[in-house]
């Protein structure tokens, strides 16, 4: 029998970027507030010093920061047709488990979602027809607008000392930053990273072609900071362990040294390490949830804890298990299309080239983890590009750079160079620092049949049924990766390099190995209806109005850029509607 | 490490002897032939590895990683001994390997689902690949010429092999293979680097901390990396 605590007025699931912005913005609020966190307490001065932090085995190879998938995973599969199998060891993406969760881990990329993401199908309609769109692609719009979160973004950003260049101010295209982008009110918070030589070469070429180049806005301070909360900044090392590190100057824009200290300085606030949530309690009605119940990891001790709000906080994917688990909302079902839980599961998608310069010296090991150029020309935000031409809904970016290339990973040698021997150690040291990539990040439109639901057979270290995914890319991301992998192939060949390994666009099935990326999005989407979608604009439950899901789980479809600017933007979103409307008048912010 | 008088090539004889060589049968004992690189390379014993699954991974290495002028071979670098450790260790003994069944064996896309841990494939895989070894060759693995061992390996890569009611053939060598090359380029610290004989093959220079002023200054120059390990630092 758990053991029943003292009511609390929030408890979050999860403290990662999103609990930590809601635990922080409410605790000052006045609310009390209890986060639950699966994953064991880590600071920078502990955890994340040098030189045990440089260590590409522990962090990279063996996960140490992140989900341990003996206790928890997913079943994967691409189609229906097929049996799902647990992924039995992570690979395709990395969610966190630690206290920061994936903010402590990710590179820092910050991109701002636009109005051509959250209206995407009446802008197709609009542009191309209704019948441009595949009858089994089930884009819709978002039901938020990017003036509604244009300040939240800009907040985000200075939270997490994002890098950068506006190319867009009040709606003055400037020079040097993105000319697609939407307008923003300020500059970003730091001027943009040092160039490397493979970013620099990068932009020569693109601009060369014809494209647009800037330098990718990343929270990687490019000089010491301190935020407006006052979470001070050391300026990034260039150190070349990023992506999968806790930084050990905080100069990666982190919500262990932002959001979450603040919150823990509030005595409103409680963090409740290694306490792993089972499940949202919901009242006799259904229309309300009254707390969760979870066991301390310790010591197996099991706990309700009441709340008046219940926010779910954690990875994407983990809380999309939860709601499917409390069986709240109706889950989604690909036959009849009804049902919301689940449904528009995305990935991302890509294309990658490798350079190789006789001549010249990359220092791969010599970046930070925004030490790209990129553009955005064939991307939702230039919607001057005419995509008819190719038949696809979506777009990508494409970059040049490096981030996090340490040499278990990324040794590159020239196709048909032999894998062991005297020639394969040749080529491994005359290449490594003579070569670089060009890269694309691609969008997955949602579609019918990618989806979430709870498997049959497979259990958890609970007992209970693991998240069944249902996801492979289909015909619109083929053409799309094709398109992409052309582009690129036309910019490596117009860079003149010693040798090319070429993009090719993945039109194999996807598969669990090996990494591709963390932005799982979907599952549990916002939108204008509950019968199309499981969350209102304010990331409110159209079931129980005093249940939140806050995270890229909200994401109707998935864009080609990096996820964590919207996912931090709505976080402060949700948490003014809380403190400004909704603990005034408890309900529904949304008439159903 | 000397052996102060202790005969481990006499004892190692007798032990497998004694233990009438279970796992393969056919397989002529690997320490009762000549010396193997085990008692050559100063190892420091093994905490995983049994006779014959170290005479096959000492002449994998060294096949792998040859000696020249770029690297010395890769038991002298102590491959041998990240391999050993890691087998010993967490991640061969299954930490963070989902292992519950029902087990099957799906589509490759859905990655790894073998009813075992990677010490236990490394295990089979070793008896298996000898196995196959005596069969094409009259040998084990480690008793192979040089280009027997090539052409025994490039058919592994290419799935040209198969264990009969073993191990699937290509995930054994896949996971070898990483093994490898984690044991070449991981820090010093795990047994394999010796020397940071890795990264100075292609100029890594470790754990340094600070580029701020590196990133303009050697933009398009070569670095002087004296590659640094965790051990050096701490």
């Amino acid at each position: 029998m758990a053991k029943k605590l003292k009511e609390v007025d929030l408890v979050l699931v999860g403290l990662g970027w999103t609990g930590g912005i809601l635990a922080k913005e409410l605790s000052a609020a006045g609310l009390k507030v209890v986060a639950l966190e699966r994953g064991g307490m880590r600071t920078t001065e502990n955890d994340y010093q040098v030189p045990q932090v440089r260590d590409e085995l522990r962090y990279v190879i063996r996960h140490d920061l992140m989900q341990n998938t003996a206790k928890d995973t997913l079943t994967i599969r691409n189609n229906v047709s097929q049996e799902a199998l647990p992924m039995r060891r992570l690979g395709s993406f990395l969610p966190g488990e630690v206290v920061g969760g994936s903010g402590v881990h990710w590179s820092g990329h910050t991109w701002r979602w636009t109005d051509q993401e959250f209206k995407v199908r009446t802008m197709y309609e609009e542009r191309y027809g209704k019948k441009y769109i595949p009858a089994d692609m089930t884009i819709q719009d978002w039901g938020i607008t990017y003036a509604e979160l244009e300040p939240y973004y800009e907040r985000f950003e200075y939270t997490a000392a994002v890098s950068g260049k506006a190319g867009n101010l009040q709606g003055q295209i400037q020079a040097g930053g993105n000319p697609f982008e939407a307008p923003r009110a300020r500059e970003y918070a730091l001027p943009p990273l040092t160039p490397i030589l493979a970013s620099e070469m990068f932009t020569a070429a693109a601009k060369n072609n014809g494209y647009h180049p800037f330098p990718r806005p990343s929270a990687n301070a490019s000089r010491a900071y301190t935020n407006p909360d006052g979470s001070r900044f050391g300026a990034c090392q260039y150190c070349g362990y990023c992506q999968r590190f806790g930084c050990e100057a905080n100069a990666k824009g982190s919500p262990h040294m932002t959001v979450i200290p603040i919150a823990m300085r509030n005595p409103n606030f409680e963090l409740r390490a290694h306490s792993w949530v089972t499940k949202v309690l919901k009242d006799s009605t259904g229309k309300r949830v009254t707390g969760v119940l979870y066991t301390n990891t310790l010591n197996g001790e099991e706990f309700e804890q009441p709340a008046s709000m219940v926010a779910l906080t954690a990875y994407a994917i983990n809380n999309v298990h939860l709601m499917l688990l409390s069986g709240i909302g109706q889950p989604y079902d690909p036959v009849s299309q009804q049902g919301v839980i689940g449904k528009n599961y995305c990935y991302q998608t890509g294309a990658s080239a490798t350079l190789f310069f006789e001549g010249h010296h990359f220092n791969p090991f010599m970046n930070a983890g925004g030490s790209n150029a990129t553009m955005d020309d064939f991307n939702h935000s230039n919607w001057e590009f005419d995509r008819a031409k190719f038949g696809y809904v979506g777009g990508f970016n494409v970059g040049g750079g490096f981030n996090t290339a340490l040499p278990i990973g990324y040794r590159p040698v020239p196709r048909g160079t032999p894998a062991w021997g005297k020639a394969w150690k040749a080529a491994t040291a005359k290449w490594y620092q003579t070569a670089m990539n060009v890269s694309a990040s691609g969008s997955v439109m949602s579609n019918r049949y990618n989806y979430f639901d709870l498997d049959p057979t497979y259990r958890n270290a609970f007992g209970q049924p693991l998240m069944r995914m249902t996801f492979d890319y289909k015909e619109n991301e083929h053409k799309m990766g094709t398109h992409a992998a052309q582009v690129i192939n036309d910019l490596a060949k117009s860079m003149n390099p010693t040798s090319v390994n070429t993009a090719t666009a993945r039109t194999e099935p996807w598969t669990v190995v090996p990494y591709q990326s963390t932005h799982n999005t979907g599952g549990t989407i916002m939108g204008t209806n509950p019968k199309s979608s499981a969350l209102n604009k304010y990331l409110q439950s159209w079931d129980c109005h005093n249940l939140f899901v806050v995270g890229a789980n909200v994401f109707p479809h998935n864009a080609s850029y990096n996820p964590t600017g919207p996912v931090g933007a709505l976080a402060y979103w949700t948490a003014d509607a809380i403190k400004n409307t909704y603990v005034k008048n408890p309900g529904p912010m949304v008439s159903a | 490490m000397k052996n102060d008088g202790f005969d481990r090539r006499a004892f190692l004889k007798s032990a497998v002897a004694g233990s009438a060589v279970a796992a393969t049968a056919n397989i002529p004992p690997p320490a009762q032939a000549q010396p193997t690189a085990a008692q050559s390379a100063s190892t420091g014993g093994y905490a995983f590895l049994n006779a014959e699954e170290a005479a096959f991974i000492e002449a994998l290495v060294d096949h792998m990683v040859p000696a020249d002028a770029l690297t010395p071979k890769g038991t002298d670098i102590g491959l041998n001994v990240f391999i050993d450790r890691a087998l010993a260790g967490g991640w061969g003994k299954g930490d963070r390997l989902y292992m519950q069944g029902p087990w099957k064996q799906g589509v490759p896309s859905q990655g790894y689902q073998l009813p075992m841990t990677p010490a236990d494939l490394y295990r089979s895989g070793i008896a298996a690949a000898n196995v196959v070894c005596v069969k094409s060759y009259g040998k084990s693995f480690d008793k192979l010429s040089e280009a027997q061992r090539e052409e025994f390996l490039l058919n592994l890569q290419a799935g040209k092999v198969t264990f009969d009611n073993g191990p699937p053939a290509r995930v054994f060598f896949t996971t070898v293979y990483q093994s490898v090359m984690e044991g070449m380029f991981s820090d010093p610290m795990y047994g394999g680097n010796r020397n940071k004989a890795g990264w100075k093959l292609i100029g890594f220079p470790g754990v340094i901390a600070v580029h701020h002023q590196n990133v303009e200054k050697f933009r398009d120059k070569q670095f002087p990396a004296d590659p640094v390990g965790i051990a050096d630092m701490s």
